[in-house]
């Protein structure tokens, strides 16, 4: 069953008045809107819906990021806050899917924005409401390079600790220097010859 | 140390086993569960000796299983007629180098010296070091023209070269396509006839439309030779 | 707790080529003389990055991807995946593709949960019997799957709007045959398990968490079932047709290894009960929505996540679509990655020994883990 989006959205507004919040609509046919929520009050917001008795999401079920290097596909994918400027520059984004395990309700889907996708990428962590995050903001540290602040460990998970880059971020660059099987018709093996022009055959 | 149906989500029982609880809720005489357990381990041994359905191994390959037709390993392009290079129904319409997953598919267009497409390939590889046998390529081809095949005995000496499979390699005629799948085959073959038969009706008609204009034509000049 | 001695603490790196760690798989142990005093997982050995992979190709070419997730379970992913797409482009299914599509699925929890138990008394010791006789029963539904599907394992038969291709004749016949005989297995494997006293010697108490700890920690699927938690995705958010059967939901009481074990053994029943119903109820009609595309599949802008109750938990697909032929973001949830979470909390305390156990309790598969 999804969620009351409208009334949770009242609701929070009544309870954390503080709370930066917006509802985000869903221009495709799934309609699952989401709750757009200021990085500075999730932490919050997060707590309420856990330890509220009537609203109960006790399940924290998915966290992933999302790279939005281009503002203006941004506007057109996940519309932006009504009366909100689009944010210049991308951000990255997290999102929640909440669910309820006693009322079987769900996806509550919850959104965090970064300020831009360079310096400013803390997010706070939610891993002292919902321990389920531990591992998929690990996760979304390592491949994205959101930075969650208060969380206990946050180290490389898949990737392994030397690695430099964030592989899922659109401007990724995969490397060509890994050790490539060649073929005849491999592009890999015409990237691998430039980038070693001395060790590649004439 | 008991299981119990959650009473809210029960429904009326289907199947009176599961609702029992474990036989180790009750006491036992200490080593019974482990006779028990040997006594399933000694049955299967002796079994394997006699009873059929126990003795899975198969020889190979003295022996061998017998094999779904609906077995797919690497793909094949089909071809009509006798000759395989000509008779190639492959358009090179890059569909399936598009679509394929891990992109083992490379399709090079056969033009004329004038730059114009022959609607033929001049270069069709497929790198089966690196086909993972989904089948898709052929499912998303609008020609019938590429099958999987359920050859599997393809080992080489040379990795490189010896799984680059080129497209003499990969052509296999349409009786080949029948043999190994007659039902898929045989339905291919009618909707072609059909389409073939269809697209012939289409062109005879074409053609006595266009005779009969040209009578027609014809008449009206000879009437207006004539009033003239 | 009392004062450790730094230098009498023994570490054990364990993993990642460790036949019980069910793949490459590594947990730094700390311990003190048999006891663990700190375990930290590491991941990432078979990390190809799939969802990067996904979103440079189309939709349809990522769901032979599916398959390699959970390979043990190539089936319930390629459902997953097409329901998410489904969901995104507001696709519908037709009936007798819902049916092959719980047919297949509750195969797939067959082979599943046997050779979780198989694999399970493995970790005990008993490394053999019981893992060759389940494997023995999933090479029979192997048969049916290569014959309805074309690979024994690597499926890749869901599309967007139904199944690849319809029954072959005889199938489900065939079908009804594998789940009448199947019982007789299920009797010869909880001879063999239940009520052996190694056995529960060895898991009774072991790895319990309380509820609240394992809802918390995202645990879901038989884990959170053998704690007792009424929360299966077939019965709290029915999707497909799975409001039509009539099945139970198999709790447990403590949630310790033992449970988890016994709710496997239990809901094999339950699975060949829906079975019978699915194949009983089979009708006829088309398996893949007419207006269903191959070619050229764009589903409209939006983003959806969708999830089923594949055997192992909850398992999701997130995917944001920008109109374009390719998602822009393509996201799995994976019921072993996230069932890991609590790993180091149910450890603590226990010997060596049974940090294995608790490991092959949790039912990982390392592709669906580091993807």
């Amino acid at each position: 069953m999804t969620p009351d989006l409208p009334a949770i959205f009242t609701r929070l507004r009544a309870e954390l008045p503080a709370a930066t919040l917006a509802h985000l609509r869903n221009p495709g046919p799934s309609g699952q809107d989401s709750l757009l929520v200021a990085p500075a009050c999730l932490v919050a917001v997060c707590q309420f819906l856990h330890d509220s008795a009537d609203l109960d999401f006790d399940l924290l079920s998915n966290v992933t990021g999302v790279d939005w290097p281009d503002p203006a596909l941004t506007d057109a994918v996940a519309l932006p806050a009504e009366g909100s400027a689009a944010a210049v520059g991308g951000f990255l984004e997290v999102v929640y899917h909440l669910y309820s395990t006693s009322r079987r309700v769900g996806p509550l889907v919850l959104r965090a924005r970064s300020v831009d996708r360079a310096e400013q990428v803390h997010i706070p962590s939610v891993v002292a409401v919902y321990r389920s995050a531990e591992y998929q903001e690990r996760e979304i540290f390592d491949l994205f390079g959101v930075k969650f602040t208060g969380h206990p460990d946050l180290r490389r998970i898949l990737m392994w600790d030397e690695f430099l880059d964030h592989p899922m971020r659109k401007d990724y660059l995969a490397p060509d220097d890994y050790q490539y099987e060649p073929t005849p018709h491999d592009a890999v093996l015409e990237k691998a010859k430039q980038h070693y022009p001395a060790t590649s055959e004439s | 140390m008991s299981l119990v149906l959650n009473k809210s989500m029960e429904h009326p029982a289907t199947s009176s086993r599961a609702a029992t609880p474990p036989p180790a809720a009750a006491w036992t005489l200490p080593g019974i569960g482990l006779l028990k357990g040997l006594a399933v381990t000694a049955t299967n041994m002796i079994q394997s000796y006699y009873r059929k359905d126990r003795m899975t191994t198969v020889q190979y390959p003295e022996e061998r299983a017998t094999i779904s037709p609906n077995f797919r390993n690497f793909p094949f392009l089909a071809y009509d007629g006798a000759d395989a290079m000509a008779g190639l129904r492959c358009t090179a319409c890059l569909i399936c180098e598009n679509e394929c997953p891990p992109k083992c598919i490379y399709i090079v267009l056969d033009r004329d010296e004038n730059g114009k497409s022959l609607k033929r390939p001049k270069v069709f590889d497929i790198d089966v070091s690196v086909c993972m046998n989904c089948g898709i390529c052929a499912e998303v081809c609008p020609f019938d023209s590429i099958y999987m095949d359920g050859e599997y005995e393809l080992s080489t000496t040379d990795r490189f070269e010896g799984l680059l499979f080129n497209k003499q390699r990969l052509a296999r005629s349409t009786d080949y396509h029948a043999q190994l799948r007659p039902l898929e085959a045989a339905e291919v073959a009618a909707r072609r006839k059909a389409d073939e038969d269809k697209k012939l009706a289409a062109q005879a008609a074409k053609e006595a439309k266009a005779k009969a204009d040209k009578a027609a034509k014809e008449q009206a000049a000879a009437q207006e030779s004539e009033l003239s | 707790m009392p004062e450790l001695d730094e230098d009498q603490l023994l570490h054990v790196s364990l993993g990642p080529q460790h036949p019980s760690t069910h793949g490459v798989f590594r947990m730094n142990v700390l311990l003190d003389g048999e006891t663990v005093v700190s375990l930290k997982p590491v991941f990432g050995y078979l990390h190809r990055n799939h969802e990067k992979i996904a979103e440079g190709i189309t939709y349809l070419s990522s769901m032979p991807f599916t398959d390699r997730l959970d390979y043990i379970c190539p089936l319930t992913n390629n459902w997953a995946y097409a329901q998410a797409v489904e969901k995104l482009a507001g696709i519908e299914v037709p009936e007798r593709a819902e049916y092959i599509r719980v047919i297949t699925a509750e195969l797939t929890r067959l082979i599943n949960h046997s050779a979780f138990v198989g694999f399970f008394l493995g970790d005990m010791g008993a490394w053999g019997s019981a893992l060759m006789y389940a494997f023995r029963e999933r090479e029979k539904i192997l048969d049916l799957f290569e014959d309805l599907t074309g690979a024994r394992m690597m499926s890749n038969y869901m599309r967007f709007g139904g199944c690849r291709n319809d029954l072959p004749d005889g199938w489900a016949a065939k079908a009804s045959v594998l789940v009448n005989e199947f019982p007789r297995f299920l009797d010869e494997l909880e001879n063999l398990v239940t009520g052996n006293e190694i056995l529960i010697a060895r898991t009774q108490n072991i790895g319990a968490l309380p509820k609240e700890a394992l809802i918390n920690g995202g645990i879901t699927g038989p884990m959170l079932r053998a704690a007792g938690v009424a929360y299966d995705i077939r019965k709290v958010e029915p999707y497909g047709i799975y409001d039509r059967f009539k099945f139970r939901i198999p709790l447990g009481t403590t949630g310790d290894c033992y449970d988890r074990l016994m709710i496997r053994l239990l809901e094999l029943r339950e699975s060949l009960a829906i079975l019978r119903q699915a194949l009983d109820q089979l009708p006829e009609g088309a398996y893949i929505h007419p207006k269903a595309k191959i070619r050229n599949f764009k589903p409209p802008v939006g983003e959806a996540y969708a999830r089923i109750e594949s055997p192992k938990g909850e398992l999701g697909f997130y995917l944001i679509s920008d109109g374009s032929a390719k998602p822009f973001r393509y996201r799995i949830r994976p019921p072993s990655f996230i069932n890991l979470t609590l790993l180091e909390d149910m450890c603590l305390g226990l010997d060596l020994a049974d940090v294995v156990l608790i490991l092959g309790s949790i039912d990982i598969v390392l592709g669906e883990v580091d993807r």
